[in-house]
């Protein structure tokens, strides 16, 4: 792999950029592997780039049915934050966020990890006591975060009408170290990195099943052949159920809609994420310029990638209230992604009923945020058969009921 | 230079100059100018800067599809970024600005980014800025951020204001060209109701400016009949500046009204939108330009020969005096011969056909133009504006044929329709080769839930670009729509009969030349706005980056506010034949909506400020609003939290409330409690599964505290049941919880136990309740008279229906405070006057009303649990102490089942016990009771938190509650909790009950 810097850029730039070499090779299917992953998503990357980088596996196989990075990973809205109550989330969520802070040199991709701080706000009583608990959580389990003043807010977020008539702003949770980073570069930089690695990234090549033999997988079945190997990991979020039927279990999850948009490109106006889940709405603003936004799920299990406009309007509805300046500023785009909810909104890293199966699902409306600490607990799960980050992820936590429920401090969305 | 015409503008009013102001300079128009028209007619070329490289740019187009004009228009309260000057209405007093640059327009400091753009290829970014990693964040990426970015935030409330109109039609037709009004003429004359909406101020579309004729007349006058004709059917809705911004499934679609725009400040909302459920969707929205890609495209005075044509035809104005017109097809022969009929001065036609073109271009060769075939523009020349052209052949690398002077030059290669819409909703397209473009495949329609498709696609937008074919579509367009919706189309009229010059077949060019090397590569422009060149995309494919998708992510092709209306098909085409495969093959990105930006304010209407969100008032809200409550958001209701007196700070006053209350008389609001009657034949064996207590043998007269939980084991809701019948149950809930509790029951009988006759009603705002609380509340009510509330005949958890003080009421003895206590329902009419009549008969006690802070604090004294603080979705009822709610006799409740889970039974749970401080402070909301040790993620153990925590004026010092590992066991051990700080506050375990154990004051 050629390295990437600005020099490299001097130096092609003297010779029409005709000397960049493909950032992932793209080679045919082999008969068997150490180890193949579905889904090459971030998630699905990043376990590979750790399985290699950690774990010294490199005979890997990422297959992805379409192009990588293109179900969730390219389409959320890029918030990263570790502010979670529970401990077990707290831990994979803090750890994939410093993971962030130097993913652009690990990777030599710049990823654009932005830590412009991320607030989620409290606009009733009820969230002012939640995130106040999240906060004392936090500080016990080496999270940074506090509870700061509506002033505060107002100096860190000028933008913002915290006075509104109905929800006025009583405080947030701020996470200095949270913030945003490039999508796809992320995938991208993982890609490059498992494929530098000797791991063969093999786009359009879908899944269409898993083969086992005495409860243990002995491979997968291909729209480019039959494809051996000796442990599997479905990473697939969006498709987890159907992945998940394939090799013969059901997931306890519900596949629905997430949708997002931005505004057309302005001059930079707010330098920090704001979550507001009262009104059920979030908003930064891209290196671009545009404003990314978000909300809540659709209310229907859903495969379409698109959704109903009637969230659209009320995640604008309540960011209009919050950032009344917004009004004259025009969307120029929505799109929608499918994501996998689980009961108690977290997710499941596990291994499964079938052995040497291993599942990474249901990360709801927070992926992206998780995906090199995702990639690093899962790839210690399926290397050594045991994580202290995958912990408490099981399964069998809903047999138990077990559960690592974060909807009560996250809200709906994130 | 361009400049406004001696004669003609179809649009424009000469008659009626309208002044403007752009960059500060005070400029003239005419009425019926849109803001491009009218600086090009002033001579101003240059309107705006890329967002890359801060080219300069001037319009490319002449609508919706424009990259390049774009200003900062407005000021103040009606300020807005990004506007397309191209489809601004000009208007008496405009002010614009252009945008992206510093300091000025035509000199921009940025523009060094061109001079360095060898080094800013496609992507860069991700290949550099990563060391020292914290000049990132403090260095590159607030430069970055500054450097892009297009217009101004806006920084001051919106002056205007927005509405939405909810509209049902049988044929939604989106375009207002003759496609689209033929369509909607079928469609409206077979009866159905039809809405067709026009995204422009004029109907008609292209075919005016084409200068076509239809039926023998010309097209503008064809296009007047017809609209006089759809005016007089009453089935018929016409609406002009009204454009189709998106559909959705189940026929759902989104029209965007431009209604003040162009008259600022003119009375009525600025824009409207339009939700519409469509039988079917008639998408006649035509069909875009595409540039052609030549090293200098994007200079100044390049622009689509269609958008000179409108300029000229539709405006007056010449886009320059020599306008050299490059092509690869006969519809830009149109163009040469408008504008060489008003007199400018064509020097060539560039046709990069071998055979060159059909009909149209014998007309211009024998009007004098001198047409070059086989021929192409090796590069335009020029820098803010076009100085001349090197013309090559096309089929080679570009080497100079001869040099053309020229000041501008008009482009076509090739149409693509606008299939956005068609799209949106999952539509599939085909590739058609002959006319190198994407089509609406009519066999992939979106559907709907009957599998049958709902959008129709007709004329241009179809792929029928020739007049004849687009009217002929059009009509079975609407024909279907309404045979499809089981109507009879009207008996077929003879077609509109089409004059239009016989066209020769389209040449696909995609590069010009076909061989051009590196350096004109890298000068030729696919997206304008976002500066991404032939050679990016080529990069990009050669880097792996060979999906359509990561190719436009890599290059940002297609990303900008246009979305790639001009540059995509450009852009894959490039990609293509990089990769060596069809353009089929490689596929487009995805069509999302909006069609063109739609404005937030639009999309968020009227709801802002107080009416943001339906407000929910209790019957006595009007009396807390003058007392001058301070109140709480809880859900869409706003609670009195307290009543401040003079200068009482919020704590002062809970603290006088609570004295009140718990010496002698507090009434309470309590009218936003949930309230639903459950009520059937098996209403008590429904309530049995409803809640853990065994509620069907309850008597009438009767009430009892219950518990609701999830199928999941947790306690989602409590309150208090009356039943009031053998069959009728009535289910108080929280404030909170009455809608999703509601749901709740509706869910399991509609999807579970669908055939228990059952019915549930939310009475919740039917009713008004009010707390009567305090040792003398008995005597309060005894006053008004009419139930006899004597300790004898109304026991606690009596309740009994009467007429109170002359008002039919349901009283109920209950009590969330300790103290003696009733709450009353009256017909939501009645609230008010029940509640001014307790507070004269309780004047003499010192009646005082209390809010949700108070009404919390006694609970906590008295260790009642409050759900969203004791409870947060993951506790059970047997953490909170409460197995006695839980009924041991029955077979099943919702919830039961998970409650014997592992997990739910484990001893390790942690148990609900009281809090002291040492101290007497108040423990901190939210904190946590640390163990000993660290757990394998580097995380401190834990073995407790706090729930609730208040400042207790009745004790005088802080007591809260809490969950705690063991706790129930551990009375009287010290715990740890520290602050975020650090700072450790301790707190002994103590019983939860903190007042009144024996329950003497309510039992009176």
């Amino acid at each position: 792999m050629k390295r990437y810097s600005a020099f490299a850029i001097a130096r092609e730039a003297m010779r029409h950029h005709e000397g960049w070499e493909r950032a992932w090779a793209s080679p045919e299917p082999k008969r068997k592997y150490d180890v193949i992953i579905i889904g090459a998503g971030g998630h699905g990357l990043a376990t590979a780039y750790y399985l290699g980088k950690n774990f010294g596996i490199t005979n890997v196989a990422i297959l992805e049915k379409g192009w990588l990075g293109g179900g969730n990973t390219g389409r959320n809205t890029t918030i990263i934050r570790s502010n979670y109550l529970q401990d077990p989330s707290a831990a994979i969520f803090e750890k994939s966020r410093s993971l962030y802070e130097t993913m652009s040199q690990d990777l030599n991709m710049n990823v654009m990890f932005s830590p412009r701080g991320v607030m989620m706000l409290a606009q009733t009583e009820h969230e002012v006591r939640g995130w106040k608990r999240t906060a004392h959580a936090n500080a016990l389990q080496g999270v940074t975060t506090e509870f700061i003043s509506p002033r505060r807010v107002k100096e860190l977020c000028p933008i913002m009408n915290i006075d509104g008539p109905r929800y006025p702003v009583l405080g947030a949770l701020w996470q200095p170290r949270g913030g945003t980073a490039r999508h796809d570069a992320v995938a991208w930089g993982y890609a490059r990195a498992c494929s530098a690695m000797g791991m063969h990234v093999i786009q359009k090549c879908e899944v269409t099943g898993i083969r086992s033999e005495g409860g243990k997988v002995r491979g997968v079945t291909t729209s480019r052949g039959d494809i051996d190997c000796d442990k599997l990991g479905i990473v697939v979020a969006g498709n987890s159920g159907h992945v998940a039927n394939m090799a013969g279990f059901r997931l306890p999850l519900e596949s629905v809609a997430l949708q997002a948009l931005v505004s057309e490109p302005i001059k930079p106006c707010m330098d920090v994420v704001v979550m507001a889940n009262t009104v059920h709405g979030y908003m930064s603003q891209s290196d671009k310029g545009e404003m990314v936004i978000g909300g809540g799920t659709d209310g229907y299990n859903n495969y379409t990638q698109r959704g109903a406009f009637h969230h659209i309007e009320e995640t604008v509805r309540a960011l209009v209230e919050t950032f009344p300046m917004i009004s004259r500023l025009k969307m120029l785009r929505q799109w929608g992604g499918i994501v996998d909810v689980t009961g108690d909104r977290s997710p499941i890293l596990s291994k499964t009923p079938l052995e040497n199966c291993f599942i990474n699902a249901g990360w709801g409306t927070g992926g992206f945020k998780a995906i090199p600490g995702s990639g690093w607990g899962f790839a210690e799960l399926m290397a050594r058969g045991h994580s202290t980050l995958c912990d408490g992820f099981e399964l069998d936590r809903f047999r138990e009921g077990r559960f690592v429920d974060e909807s009560v401090a996250a809200g709906v969305a994130h | 230079m361009s400049t406004r015409l001696a004669r003609g503008g179809r649009l424009i009013d000469r008659a009626r100059p309208v002044e403007y102001r752009f960059n500060g300079r005070r400029l003239t128009g005419f009425a019926g100018d849109t803001l491009a028209s009218a600086l090009l007619g002033s001579g101003q070329m240059l309107m705006g800067r890329s967002f890359k490289y801060h080219r300069p740019r001037g319009p490319v187009a002449s609508g919706a599809e424009e990259p390049n004009a774009l200003v900062n228009l407005g000021e103040g309260g009606r300020f807005e970024p990004n506007q397309r000057a191209t489809t601004t209405e000009l208007f008496e007093g405009l002010t614009a600005t252009s945008q992206n640059h510093w300091p000025s327009l035509d000199y921009d400091v940025g523009a060094v980014n061109t001079a360095l753009s060898r080094f800013l290829p496609a992507g860069f970014y991700y290949k550099t800025f990563m060391s020292p990693r914290p000049f990132w964040k403090h260095l590159y990426e607030p430069f970055i951020r500054k450097s892009a970015g297009l217009g101004k935030a806006p920084t001051q409330p919106d002056a205007d204001r927005y509405e939405h109109f909810h509209h049902f039609c049988d044929v939604l037709v989106v375009g207002g060209g003759v496609a689209g009004l033929l369509a909607a003429r079928e469609a409206g004359r077979a009866g159905a109701r039809v809405l067709l909406m026009e995204q422009t101020a004029h109907w008609g579309g292209r075919a005016p400016v084409d200068g076509d004729r239809i039926d023998g007349q010309a097209a503008e006058d064809w296009v007047r009949h017809i609209v006089t004709e759809l005016e007089a059917m009453e089935n018929v809705q016409l609406r002009l500046r009204c454009m189709g911004a998106g559909v959705y499934d189940h026929g759902y679609a989104l029209g965007y009204e431009r209604l003040t725009d162009h008259l600022p400040g003119a009375d009525g909302p600025r824009h409207r939108l339009w939700r519409i459920r469509a039988g079917r969707i008639v998408t006649a929205t035509g069909a875009i330009e595409r540039p052609l890609s030549f090293a200098g495209n994007d200079i100044p005075g390049v622009m689509l020969a269609s958008a000179a044509r409108d300029y000229a035809v539709n405006w007056g104005v010449s886009v320059g005096d020599r306008v050299l017109v490059v092509t690869n097809n006969d519809d830009a022969y149109r163009t040469a011969l408008v504008l060489k009929e008003a007199g400018l001065d064509v020097p060539a036609v560039v046709d990069a056909r071998p055979e060159g073109g059909g009909e149209l271009a014998r007309r211009a060769e024998a009007a004098g133009i001198r047409v070059l075939k086989g021929k192409a523009v090796a590069k335009a020349k020029g820098g803010k504006h076009v100085t001349g052209a090197v013309i090559s052949s096309q089929a080679g690398e570009g080497a100079m044929l001869e040099e053309i002077a020229c000041d501008a030059i008009a482009m076509s290669g090739g149409w693509s329709p606008v299939v956005h819409l068609w799209s949106h909703c999952g539509g599939k397209l085909s590739w058609d080769e002959a006319g190198a473009m994407f089509r609406p495949d009519p066999d992939l329609p979106p559907t709907g839930a009957d599998g049958a498709g709902f959008v129709i696609a007709a004329g241009a937008a179809n792929g029928h670009l020739m007049l004849g074919e687009t009217l002929r579509d059009a009509a079975e367009a609407g024909a279907r729509a309404v045979s499809e919706l089981g109507a009879t189309p009207a008996s077929p009229g003879a077609l509109p009969a089409a004059e239009a010059p016989e066209e020769a077949p389209l040449f696909p060019v995609w590069m010009m030349p076909q061989g051009a090397g590196h350096e004109l590569r890298s000068k030729a422009w696919l997206d304008y706005q976002n500066d991404v060149k032939v050679s990016d995309v080529r990069l990009a494919a050669q880097e792996g980056y060979e999906s359509v998708e990561h190719a436009k992510r890599y290059t940002t092709l297609g990303m900008a506010t246009d979305q790639g209306k001009l540059s995509n098909i450009n852009g894959l085409a490039t990609l293509a034949q990089r990769l060596g495969t069809e353009i089929p093959k490689v596929g487009t990105t995805t069509f999302r909506p909006p069609y063109t930006p739609i404005s937030f304010g639009a999309i968020a209407g009227e709801a802002r400020g107080e009416t943001f969100q339906p407000i929910r008032r209790t019957p006595i809200q009007d009396w807390h609003e003058a007392r001058g409550a301070h109140f709480e958001p809880v859900g869409q209701w706003r609670r009195p939290y307290c009543y401040p007196q003079g200068g009482e700070t919020h704590g002062q006053a809970v603290a006088r409330e609570i004295d009140a209350t718990r010496g002698s008389l507090g009434l309470l609001d309590a009218s936003t409690l949930g309230k639903i009657l459950v009520s059937g034949p098996d209403a008590p064996r429904f309530m049995d599964m409803l809640y853990t207590n065994m509620m069907s043998t309850l008597k009438p007269g009767k009430c009892r505290y219950g518990l609701m939980c999830s199928e999941n084991g947790f306690l989602m809701d409590d309150g208090v049941v009356a039943r009031i019948d053998e069959q009728t149950f009535l289910c108080h809930t929280t404030s909170g919880g009455a809608d999703s509790v509601h749901a709740h029951m509706e869910e399991w009988l509609q999807t579970e136990w669908w055939d228990w006759k059952v019915h549930t009603a939310n009475v919740t705002e039917q009713y008004a309740q009010i707390a009567v609380v305090g040792p003398n509340s008995r005597k309060v009510l005894e006053k008004l008279g009419g139930i006899d509330v004597s300790a004898e005949s109304f026991r606690f958890m009596d309740w009994k229906e009467g007429v109170l003080g002359g008002v039919r009421t349901r009283l109920f003895r209950i009590s969330f405070s300790g103290e003696l206590s009733y709450e009353l329902a009256v017909p939501a009419s009645e609230g008010r006057a029940v509640w001014d009549a307790l507070l004269g008969a309780g004047e003499e006690f010192g009646a005082t009303p209390y809010g949700t802070e108070a009404l919390h604090v006694m609970r906590a004294e008295k260790g009642f649990i409050m759900i969203g603080d004791e409870t947060d979705g993951t506790v059970i009822p047997q953490d909170l102490g409460l197995d006695w709610a839980i009924s041991k006799k029955k077979t099943d409740y919702i919830g039961k089942r998970a409650q014997m889970r592992s997990h739910m039974a484990d001893p390790e749970r942690w148990k609900l016990v009281g809090l002291e401080t040492v101290d007497g402070s108040v423990l901190p909301d939210g904190a946590y009771a640390v163990a000993e040790g660290r757990n394998a993620n580097g995380q401190r153990k834990v073995q407790g938190r706090v729930t609730s925590t208040y400042h207790s004026p009745t004790l005088g010092r802080g007591i809260a509650m809490g969950l705690v590992l063991h706790g129930p066991d551990r009375m009287g051990e010290v715990l740890d909790f520290p602050k975020v700080d650090g700072e450790v506050v301790q707190a002994k375990i103590v019983d939860q009950i903190f007042f009144d154990k024996d329950g003497e004051k309510q039992n009176v």
